[in-house]
């Protein structure tokens, strides 16, 4: 995993201040939130904690020492959600998963990948899914259990899957 | 007789009201004036007579004018009279009912009585010279009583001291300054003089040094102001301001970039002006006609509420262009940046940058360490 490459408004000291003109400012804000999905996607990262945020390189460049604030973070993150990127953990706003796929999109990968590797109507465990051997080159290696599970809910509803569990842990049988 | 003025019967500053008599007559020298009932009162500076017919009808006689009082006992059919001899009028006496008299003496007649009590304490007030003891009383007293005094009555006191000095001193300023204003009437009158001179011998004296007496006189202040006894009120006085206004801004205007902020405009018009002061309301009031009367300069109000004069030439557009330009090669600036590179006021410079900013032309900073502008490269990236 190389490091992130940051786009070039991260060393634009405007784009730490919330712009005041209307037309700015919606650039700007489109700037940060693919920032924020690509920071995510590239780190592996689904969960954001807005404790943590305000120190973690994504919103505080230390080498112009500029940080986005709080306020600021929250439009964003606000942002995230408008467009189905962001869901809440908790309702009083502290901890928020990162979509940088939505579920449908990981539905349709991990169904892709049941079907090339003709898994169809055969059971597999959620473990092996997120750490088996057969996903490592898999993007959804190492998912997040709650957004698997959210992906899997949509298969179901999709009549391409169903969750079954015996013996303590959660399996999923794939047609 | 003629040592009365008129007066419309209120009391001067420590003037106290020693005592008073109905039905008093009024002679003067032998003889009965019009003056026939009313009620006669002794203050401490003067006599006041107010006749009973017509209450508005008062006269006062400044007791300072006497020199000499003589009683002269009533009889049958007589009443008792106090005789007053007065000396001569003073140049400077308030207009009073009778203009001359050739009598130096005037009568008093109590026909209701009251006389001997009346006499006394006229003959007491007088003895008092009360209307000289503001002047003679303070100055020898004070100083002993200053070193004496302590306790809160002292400070008291010395804070008491204090007002009338300040008091004294702020009144004196004035009086400069008055005669100052005076001064410059006469100035400004002269220069009007020089400038209608100039107009009755052209081509006597030839055209450059027309020219540069004019520029004298301009020096001095606008020969000319228009002002609201000349100009009449309303409409006309405010659209020949903003004439007048117009034409003295334009050159410095042209000097300083264009556009200044109203309160140096109006400090430049009352300082051309000299005497004949505007009030910033007439400014406001005159520069707002400008735009309708097409004239060289024009008021502008910036959302914040700063009001500016700029030339109808000094388009906005332009200077935006030109702050744009600053802000590409310096990379970013802030207001008071621009303001030492364009010499324009630290208001003016950041309300050109708001305005390039709401334009999209540029984009803001804001740090603990103030505000500052970049290029807006959101927009061009």
């Amino acid at each position: 995993m190389g490091n992130f490459e940051f786009p070039w408004q991260y060393n634009f000291p405007p784009f730490f201040t919330l712009q005041p003109n209307a037309d700015t400012r919606r650039k700007q804000l489109d700037a940060w939130r693919s920032l924020v999905l690509d920071y995510h996607r590239h780190n592996k990262q689904y969960t954001l904690d807005i404790a943590e945020a305000q120190s973690s390189d994504l919103f505080f460049n230390k080498s112009i020492n500029r940080k986005l604030s709080l306020e600021s973070i929250n439009t964003v993150l606000e942002e995230l959600r408008k467009t189905e990127n962001l869901e809440w953990k908790d309702k009083s706003k502290k901890q928020c998963m990162i979509m940088w796929r939505s579920p449908a999109e990981w539905a349709k990968l991990i169904y892709q990948w049941v079907t090339n590797n003709g898994m169809n109507n055969t059971v597999c465990t959620i473990y092996e899914l997120q750490n088996g051997d057969d996903t490592k080159d898999e993007d959804f290696h190492g998912l997040d259990s709650w957004l698997l599970d959210k992906a899997l809910k949509l298969l179901v509803s999709q009549h391409k899957a169903e969750t079954i569990s015996y013996d303590g842990s959660d399996g999923v049988k794939f047609f | 007789m003629d040592r009365f003025a008129w007066t419309d019967g209120s009391l001067a500053h420590q003037e106290q009201i020693i005592t008073h008599q109905n039905s008093v007559r009024l002679y003067d020298g032998d003889n009965k004036t019009n003056f026939d009932r009313g009620n006669l009162k002794l203050t401490s500076f003067r006599l006041i007579w107010t006749a009973d017919k017509d209450k508005k009808c008062v006269i006062s006689l400044s007791l300072s004018l006497v020199i000499l009082l003589e009683e002269q006992g009533g009889g049958f059919n007589r009443s008792p009279k106090i005789i007053l001899h007065l000396s001569a009028v003073d140049a400077y006496k308030p207009p009073g009912p009778i203009a001359s008299s050739k009598h130096s003496f005037i009568k008093l007649s109590f026909q209701d009585g009251g006389k001997t009590e009346f006499y006394y304490a006229l003959k007491d007030t007088l003895a008092r010279r009360g209307w000289d003891l503001p002047a003679a009383n303070k100055s020898p007293q004070k100083p002993p009583q200053k070193s004496i005094r302590t306790g809160i009555g002292g400070i008291e006191e010395r804070l008491q001291q204090k007002h009338k000095d300040t008091d004294k001193d702020i009144t004196q300023a004035f009086q400069d300054l008055s005669k100052l204003m005076n001064k410059a009437e006469e100035m400004v009158k002269l220069s009007k003089n020089l400038t209608q001179k100039i107009k009755d011998k052209r081509g006597e004296i030839t055209d450059d040094e027309t020219v540069q007496l004019k520029s004298y006189l301009l020096s001095l202040g606008v020969a000319d102001p228009v002002t609201r006894e000349t100009h009449g009120s309303g409409d006309t006085f405010y659209k020949e301001l903003a004439r007048q206004v117009s034409d003295v801004m334009t050159q410095p205007l042209q000097e300083c970039g264009g556009i200044m902020p109203l309160s140096d405009v109006y400090c430049r018009m009352n300082r051309a002006r000299g005497v004949e002061m505007l009030s910033p309301d007439d400014l406001v009031n005159a520069c707002r006609l400008m735009s309708i009367m097409r004239l060289e300069c024009r008021l502008q109000t910036f959302e914040s509420g700063v009001m500016v004069l700029h030339l109808q030439e000094h388009s906005e557009d332009e200077s935006l262009q030109d702050t744009v330009c600053r802000v590409e090669s310096t990379g970013s600036l802030s207001a008071d940046e621009l303001a030492r590179l364009i010499g324009l006021s630290v208001i003016l410079s950041r309300e050109r940058l708001l305005a390039a900013e709401r334009k999209g032309e540029l984009c803001r900073d804001d740090t603990a360490e103030g505000l500052r502008f970049y290029r807006n490269l959101f927009m061009t990236q």
